[in-house]
């Protein structure tokens, strides 16, 4: 693939990834691939804004060939350490060995202890300038979006936003803007990638969007590190930033269980019958044949979270256990939860999912529902019930 | 004087010891900090610590 232009004298210069399957080791299955975007500004200055992961550099380093000779590369401008936007980093150095490299403070004591290169650096800061001959770039710090050197670079002239990973999404695709691909598709892989990657940091975002706001800037296009950029439509992604900062929800609940001989599951079902009756937009998960990442992306925008599983050993199943300790990390705000289960001697399994759901700071909707055994129609019913009285409380607003 | 932990990274402002990295004297209180010093773990800023009781 050709370079892509996003801007007169600016182009897209990164690489597509269609087979990453996971992201940050095994944690992160991404669905659909990703994409490394950096970009070339070619002007007085030549200026590179962000690599790609290293199995890339040839790639990355072939389009900006088309463009201009990478020996000419004045300026690297470093959003964001981490090796998926630095790995390509030496590579280049070594064709551009006279680059100086702008970033953030604590960028480049990371960069210093991931690839120990003799390079230029210059430290930037929130209001720093770069001027490149026509255009000036301004930066604005945005620690812990999503890591502490992370930062955002603004073109000043072309109202162009480059945010490195935040807007982003894990979607590799043939096109690179949002008007290319079908929106709901890319708004699909922007909640995933909220959900998992963004979400415990919500009051930063907010914060972070606020400042920008404040800043007074337009913003003609963002441009992210990952997925398609954002040309036609910036303001809708901000807009869905915004509403899943604040914690916004809709009427939805999500079950998460696991079953043993099938009990449990047959209560699961019958609750989100319950739930449905009553117009609550229900979505079952059975744990162990899904991955977290689908999960917490279900939940984004639910009230309600259900889980389900039969006691063993006086506890939950084990294999509830990776979730519920990811769900206290990502503190979840202003969110309903509830626990059932089906038991056959001694109960626990609903207090230890009631403990962990309280201790990931969620409220409980109502009482615990365990039954005996198998259940039967009479059983069933009281799960359709127990549904149906979750669900008048998701539709209560608080 | 109370300590401080940083809500994002879980950092610990410990008065009796300062903030070395930037410059913070042992003996400085939370309040008494700059407006402007952030977390030397993550970068974040004041408003995102809570107070230890
Ligand atoms: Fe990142
Ligand atoms: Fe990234």
């Amino acid at each position: 693939m050709e370079p892509v232009l996003l801007k007169e004298g600016i182009y897209w210069v990164g690489a597509i990834d269609w087979d990453m399957q996971y992201f940050h080791g095994p944690v992160y299955k991404t669905h659909r691939g990703t994409t490394y975007n950096s970009y070339l500004i070619v002007d007085e200055k030549v200026t590179l804004v962000d690599a790609v992961y290293a199995p890339f550099a040839g790639e990355m380093v072939e389009r900006i060939r088309k463009i201009i000779d990478p020996a000419r590369i004045d300026y690297i401008v470093v959003n964001h350490l981490e090796t998926d936007h630095t790995g390509a980093l030496p590579e280049v150095m070594k064709l551009a060995p006279k680059a100086k490299i702008f970033c953030t403070a604590r960028c480049k004591a990371g960069l210093e202890k991931h690839y120990y290169g003799n390079w230029d650096y210059e430290v930037v800061k929130t209001g720093s300038e770069l001027a490149l001959g026509r255009r000036t770039l301004s930066f604005i710090e945005a620690p812990m979006l999503h890591w502490p050197d992370s930062m955002f670079t603004y073109v000043q002239e072309d109202a162009l936003l480059m945010p490195n990973d935040a807007f982003g999404q894990h979607l590799a695709s043939a096109f690179r803007f949002d008007d290319e691909v079908e929106t709901d598709l890319i708004m699909e892989e922007a909640s995933r990638y909220y959900a998992n990657i963004l979400y415990p940091l919500s009051k930063l975002v907010l914060k972070k969007l606020d400042e920008v706001a404040g800043l007074g800037i337009p913003i003609s296009m963002i441009a992210p590190s990952h997925g398609v950029i954002w040309r036609k439509n910036p303001g809708r992604i901000i807009e869905a930033y915004r509403r899943w900062a604040s914690g916004e929800w809709l009427p939805r609940a999500v079950v998460v269980y696991d079953t043993m001989w099938g009990s449990t599951a047959a209560m699961a079902r019958s609750i989100i019958e319950g739930l449905a009756a009553e117009k609550v937009d229900a979505r079952l998960v059975k744990i162990s044949i899904r991955d977290l990442n689908h999960i917490f992306t279900e939940l984004l925008e639910a009230r309600l979270l259900v889980v389900g599983s039969p006691t063993v050993n006086r506890s939950h199943l084990s294999v509830l256990s990776p979730f519920l300790d990811e769900l206290t990390g990502l503190k979840p705000v202003n969110r309903l939860g509830a626990a059932f289960g089906s038991y056959g001697w001694s109960r626990g399994a609903v207090k230890a999912m009631e403990g962990k759901l309280e201790a990931a700071g969620l409220t409980l909707a109502g009482e615990g529902l365990e039954l005996l055994w198998v259940p039967d129609e009479a059983g069933l019913e009281s799960c359709r019930e127990w549904g149906r009285v979750l669900a008048r409380k998701v539709k209560e607003q608080g | 004087m109370e300590k401080w932990e940083c809500d994002v990274c879980g950092y610990i402002y410990d008065p009796a010891e300062g903030d070395s990295s930037a410059g913070i004297e042992p003996g400085t209180s939370f309040e008494d900090l700059p407006e402007d010093w952030v977390c030397p773990d993550c970068g974040v800023g004041k408003e995102d610590f809570t107070k230890l009781d």
